[in-house]
């Protein structure tokens, strides 16, 4: 059992160390989807040295440990002038990480746009800003939904890297803590239970936003009842 | 706003304007690699008419209808609608025509698709009135009635407010033809518009295209309707091989041709639809 009094003792830091645990994902979470959808757009560009470079970048990303990643960042980054804190180099660090595996998300996912819908929307004198906003996009949204929470959940657990180059999330505080006070196993559970909540959390959520966007496969008017659950994809 | 103008910038100028026909083909070609799709098409339609191609399947209907309002590319030749240049420059060599261009010769000419095509996130109204905001830059509101006027038209009223997962699938064509007509487009595009319907929804989406045609809609029709191409159309173009082998009216071509391929693609169509 988990000694009270720690908790009261350790209590505020680990309360802090679980606020920048969230900054730090939700921060990287959205570096990463915008970068990827850049990416994304770039790609589809017709230029192959573009391409080549483009997908280099995702090859090299993906195929190492982000461990390395955010080492090169923070320790190698000062020699080419790059010189930042801890917790602004761990978000970075998550949200390039995270923007290789949204970047082939996303492209999965504009692949998938039925052709038909954008050739209504070329037809009708709809300019390419136009169609991205109002028919990809949404249409995208649709069928990469749970790619994209699920690799949201898997970047809930990376943020324990941070811990590594210093930043104060909830894992380096729960270290702090396991040193101070020899505690090592009950804190490993504690942390092991907390991440997995949190990943529940995420894919909770993500499901419900899932039927909110796809509601319109299963509901007859905007104003229906929200009894059914969506399952179709388009 | 720009509109198909007939500034005269160019010796076609001339044709161009009320004196041009909606549509003029000549000397189209076409090829998907090695594989020649059209090969040397004229093909004229005139304001108000209502021409269908008819052929037998890999003919090039598509492929012809598509390069009308460029979505599919045509090598050699020339496209015009309403005097102007598809696609192109008048320019020679000729240059592609810039998209602002492209997309300002486009909003005359309504398509039509097989599989509806409708954006499945909206409902609907919300269908029909997309590009009168995107494109024609009508307010929210104003586009939004002109939506239900339009919706109306094509006798789905009632419906404005479903998405196209609740509709039929003769439903959602009507509402894919409101999305045109809310354009006000000056000539339309069908590219096989009742294949994808059950045999008991293909009523309804003819009747339709009837009315416009009664309203003296510009309309080329790929289809395999053929009682429609016979009772409606005023010129019947048959397909094959990428050549149109037989043009006229439908009786000349229906009842009077000779070409041995169109008397073949009509008997298998009769065996087809007899028992
Ligand atoms: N995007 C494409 N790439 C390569 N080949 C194509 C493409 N589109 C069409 N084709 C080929 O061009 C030929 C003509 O096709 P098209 O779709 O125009 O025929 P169609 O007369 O409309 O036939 P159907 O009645 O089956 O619709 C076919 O051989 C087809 O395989
Ligand atoms: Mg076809």
């Amino acid at each position: 059992m988990l000694d009270l009094s720690l908790l009261v003792q350790y209590g505020p830091a680990l309360l802090r160390g679980f606020g920048v645990t969230i900054l730090c994902w939700g921060a990287g979470c959205l570096i990463g989807m915008v970068l990827g959808f850049i990416l994304m757009l770039l790609r589809q560009i017709p230029v192959k040295p573009l391409r080549w470079v483009i997908r280099a970048y995702i090859e090299v990303i993906r195929g190492t440990p982000f461990l390395i990643q955010l080492f090169l960042l923070y320790s190698g980054g000062p020699s080419i002038g790059l010189r930042l804190e801890a917790t602004a180099a761990g978000i970075l660090g998550l949200g390039i990480y995270g923007s290789a595996y949204f970047a082939e998300i996303f492209r999965a996912g504009y692949q998938a746009v039925p052709k038909g819908q954008v050739e209504a929307a070329l037809s009708l004198g709809m300019s390419y800003g136009s169609i991205l906003r109002r028919v990809i996009v949404p249409a995208m949204l649709v069928s990469t939904i749970p790619s994209i929470v699920n690799m949201m959940a898997i970047l809930t657990k990376e943020t324990v890297v941070l811990s590594i180059i210093t930043v104060p999330e909830l894992m380096y505080e729960m270290q702090t803590m396991a040193a101070e006070t020899f505690a090592t196993f009950e804190t490993i559970v504690g942390m092991a239970l907390f991440y997995w909540l949190l990943v529940e959390v995420v894919s909770r959520l993500g499901r419900r936003l899932e039927a909110r966007v796809t509601r319109f496969l299963t509901h007859a008017s905007p104003q229906g009842s929200s009894t059914q659950t969506a399952t179709a994809r388009a | 706003m720009t509109t198909v103008s007939e500034t005269a910038t160019s010796p076609h100028s001339a044709m161009a304007g009320d004196a041009a026909p909606m549509v003029s083909i000549r000397g189209v070609s076409k090829s998907f690699g090695t594989n020649e799709v059209l090969r040397d098409i004229d093909l004229t339609v005139n304001k108000s008419e209502v021409v269908c191609l008819i052929g037998p399947s890999g003919s090039g209907k598509s492929t012809l209808l598509r390069c009308v309002n460029f979505l599919e590319v045509y090598d050699r030749g020339e496209i015009r609608i309403e005097g102007k240049l598809v696609g192109y420059t008048e320019e020679t060599p000729r240059r592609r025509l810039s998209n602002r261009d492209l997309r300002s010769l486009r909003r005359n000419v309504g398509m039509v698709f097989q599989q509806f095509n409708l954006w499945p996130h909206m409902t609907a109204l919300e269908n029909v009135a997309e590009a009168l905001v995107q494109v024609r830059g009508m307010d929210k509101a104003a586009a939004g009635a002109h939506a239900r006027r339009m919706l109306d038209r094509v006798g789905l009223a009632a419906k404005a407010d479903s998405y196209p997962a609740r509709l039929s699938g003769g439903q959602q064509q009507r509402v894919a033809i409101a999305r045109v007509i809310a354009m006000e487009p000056h000539l339309m595009l069908f590219d096989e518009p009742t294949s994808a319907l059950d045999p008991e929804l293909v009523g309804e989406v003819l009747q339709v295209m009837r009315d416009l045609a009664a309203d003296g809609m510009t309309m080329v029709v790929v289809t395999h309707e053929m009682g429609f191409a016979a009772n409606v159309a005023d010129k019947v173009a048959f397909l094959d091989h990428g050549r149109i082998a037989a043009f006229g009216t439908p009786r000349e071509v229906f009842h009077e041709s000779t070409e041995p391929r169109v008397q073949q693609f009509l008997q298998t169509y009769h065996e087809r639809n007899s028992f």
